[in-house]
């Protein structure tokens, strides 16, 4: 593995900065983190990603100490944080509802944590005015948060937290009442200031493409468990269950019996009279179990024509199309019902489209495009 | 077009109730105090003489407002008033407000029954809780026999007829008026802000300094307001509880309507405490108001 490629979760010897071990927690009966195991190492950009009410922003309410496990240690910089309360953690939140305190200005709600730790006056007034310039605030320093709107709360909540620059810093949707221009500016920038100042992020995000941007890895979580941890590619590549499959982006799934044909092939019969589709991937399970491919629609041809000889194949009928400007969706239905989504990108005008309504064509990938899903 | 009507009539109704209930008994009380005692039923001379609009005006004198700032009574008694009331309701905020944090704290079942632990002494005459209170402050009251019996005094303390009882009385009739608006104002305030301190590196305590507190104020100014206007004129208090050197305005007021049948001089002196009462409440909303504006 080459020198610069930051990926400490590959070497043996990192030391994690966050390190939790078999945490539970409780509310009554309901169980809302179900034995987490999660390392987080320094400088790193963590996303957690996951349907509402899966336990995401317990996670953040734990490490900064507002929440106590039922179970379970949770450590910081190697130190177990079950006897540190939330005021001398060296981390900091961002609340999902921002929490701003509405008695104060703007400026004052970003010095606030820096007055705590009594830093002197002039260094408090150059980073407030830091702050205010990143979120693009400085006109409003002087007003109270009611004054704001959802999106510039949002942004002095975001500012509030990084005002101190804690090693490490908790996001609870940071960016979700801001529009996408903005966003994305804001994304660039923490990723900026992320990697200037060489600090560690926690960002939940609901929005896929936001963490696949930012994240140098993510979480996928469900129900209160983390179903897969690895970096957006290959989360996105690779998933390791239809779940994840399914979370981030489109996916095709066609379920099947899967065939091993030898070491590093495995065949999936997907319907009667059908020829079985070929994987170039072993199959990990026992010969014949059921089986899912998973197929992103981009790695999806679609042609008149019959494909040329080594691509996986099948063929069906276009069932609806979905014109989004830069990109045409073709809904093809199969001979066993299933439909699979072939994306094309639309490089030629509307009208000169090849495919239309009820056409029969034939679909093709790549036999290392899909992944084959045993769960 | 009947619905504007309609409005109009629902925007006036609370002007009508202030009208007949507040303005026109006040202005009767105002005209009292502009006219003179008489021997008559009721004891002054009369309100107006419709025939003569002219000598309505030129009857009235200000010689009863110039009596009360002649005699240092009721100069005395004014501030004296003031004192007991001011002292009154910072003892009953500082009782009061740990109260209403503990009720805002408690888990959400428990409250209302908190709640109406508070309300509950409502449900007794005010006049009786009073007396009561002479039961458990008088030389053989409850306390000196308590104390008595632990061996801890040997001598009756004297706390009945002393400004002591008077706060005692005043501090536990309307503690519940302080607790409630406090109450209402913790209770809603939003906890993540207090989460928020402490993340931000505040103990629990300046956590309640640089957050509770300051959110609190609405809830602070509300509850004094309403201790320590009703205290200002309190008249069964002192005169139940209070010794003969304990003089409030109540009193007066009333041995001036009642002892000295001068009603005149009693509209003369409720007149004044008003605008003692209003002119500070005026100006501290306004100030408030522009306070907020910035
Ligand atoms: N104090 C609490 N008492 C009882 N249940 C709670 C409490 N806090 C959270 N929960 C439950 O725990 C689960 C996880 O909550 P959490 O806030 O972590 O969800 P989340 O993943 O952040 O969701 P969202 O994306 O909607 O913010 C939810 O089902 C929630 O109802
Ligand atoms: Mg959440």
């Amino acid at each position: 593995m080459s020198h610069n490629v930051f990926a400490p979760w590959d070497d043996p010897n990192a030391v994690p900065l966050v390190e939790i071990r078999g945490l539970l927690k409780r509310f009554g009966d309901f169980v809302a983190l179900d034995h987490i195991d999660l390392n987080v190492y320094p400088r790193e950009f963590f996303a957690l990603l996951g349907p509402s009410g899966c336990g995401k922003t317990t996670i953040m309410r734990m490490l900064a100490g507002f929440e106590t496990p039922t179970a379970g240690t949770v450590k910081l910089e190697g130190q177990d944080l079950a006897e540190i309360p939330p005021y001398s953690r060296n981390v900091n939140m961002m609340f999902q509802s921002y929490a701003l305190f509405p008695h104060i200005s703007v400026a004052d709600n970003i010095a606030f944590g820096l007055k705590q730790d009594k830093r002197p006056k002039d260094e408090i007034a150059a980073r407030v005015e830091e702050m205010l310039s990143l979120v693009q605030l400085g006109k409003f320093a002087h007003r109270k948060p009611h004054q704001l709107s959802g999106g510039q709360r949002q942004r002095v909540a975001l500012a509030r937290a990084l005002a101190k620059k804690p090693p490490l810093l908790l996001l609870d949707e940071p960016l979700g009442a801001l529009d996408k221009k903005l966003r994305q500016e804001t994304q660039f920038e923490l990723m900026d200031i992320q990697e200037k100042l060489g600090l560690t992020f926690m960002i939940v995000t609901h929005d896929q493409e936001e963490a696949m941007t930012v994240a140098s890895r993510i979480a996928v979580m469900n129900e209160g468990k983390i179903v897969q941890v690895a970096t957006p590619n290959t989360i996105y590549e690779h998933p390791n269950s239809v779940y994840v499959a399914g979370f981030l982006g489109e996916v095709n799934l066609i379920a099947g019996k899967a065939h091993r044909l030898d070491d590093h092939h495995t065949e999936l019969h997907w319907a009667e009279g059908e020829p079985p589709l070929r994987i170039d991937h072993p199959l990990e399970g026992t010969d014949g179990v059921d089986a899912t491919l998973a197929l992103r629609p981009e790695k999806v041809s679609i042609s008149h024509e019959e494909p040329q000889a080594g691509l996986c194949r099948v063929q069906g009928t276009i069932n609806d199309i979905a014109y989004t400007g830069n990109l045409s969706i073709y809904f093809v239905k199969l001979s066993n019902g299933v439909i699979i989504k072939a994306q094309e990108a639309n490089s030629r005008r509307l009208e000169h489209r090849n495919y239309t309504w009820e056409d029969t064509v034939w679909l093709s990938w790549r036999p290392t495009a899909g992944s084959l899903l045993l769960q | 077009m009947g619905q504007g009507l309609q409005n109009r009539i629902v925007i006036l109704l609370p002007y009508l109730w202030l009208l007949i209930l507040f303005l026109a008994p006040f202005g009767i009380v105002l005209k009292i105090s502009f006219s003179d005692t008489a021997i008559a039923i009721p004891p002054y001379t009369p309100l107006w003489d419709w025939s003569d609009i002219r000598g309505f005006f030129a009857e009235l004198d200000f010689e009863n407002y110039t009596w009360l700032l002649e005699d240092d009574l009721y100069w005395k008694s004014y501030l004296s008033s003031l004192r007991i009331a001011a002292i009154s309701t910072l003892i009953t905020l500082l009782i009061g407000y740990p109260m209403a944090y503990a009720m805002a704290k408690a888990p959400k079942n428990i409250r209302p029954t908190l709640l109406m632990l508070i309300i509950l002494p409502f449900w007794t005459s005010f006049l009786i809780r009073v007396y009561a209170w002479i039961g458990i402050l008088k030389n053989e009251g409850y306390i000196n026999i308590a104390l008595e019996w632990l061996g801890i005094i040997d001598e009756p303390i004297m706390m009945l007829n002393t400004d002591f009882a008077v706060f005692v009385g005043i501090v536990y009739s309307y503690l519940p008026f302080m607790i409630l608006p406090l109450y209402a104002t913790l209770e809603k305030m939003d906890g993540s802000l207090i989460e928020a301190a402490k993340d931000l590196g505040c103990t629990e305590v300046s956590a309640f300094w640089k957050v509770t507190l300051p959110l609190s104020m609405p809830g602070i100014i509300a509850g004094c307001f309403l201790v320590f206007i009703p205290a200002i004129g309190e008249f069964v208090i002192p005169d139940l509880l209070g010794g003969s050197d304990t003089i409030m305005i109540g009193k007066v007021l009333w041995s001036e309507f009642f002892r000295n049948r001068d009603w005149p001089v009693a509209s003369a002196v409720a007149v004044l405490l008003l605008l003692i009462l209003i002119v500070p409440i005026v100006l501290f909303q306004h100030f408030q108001q522009r306070a907020e504006q910035n």
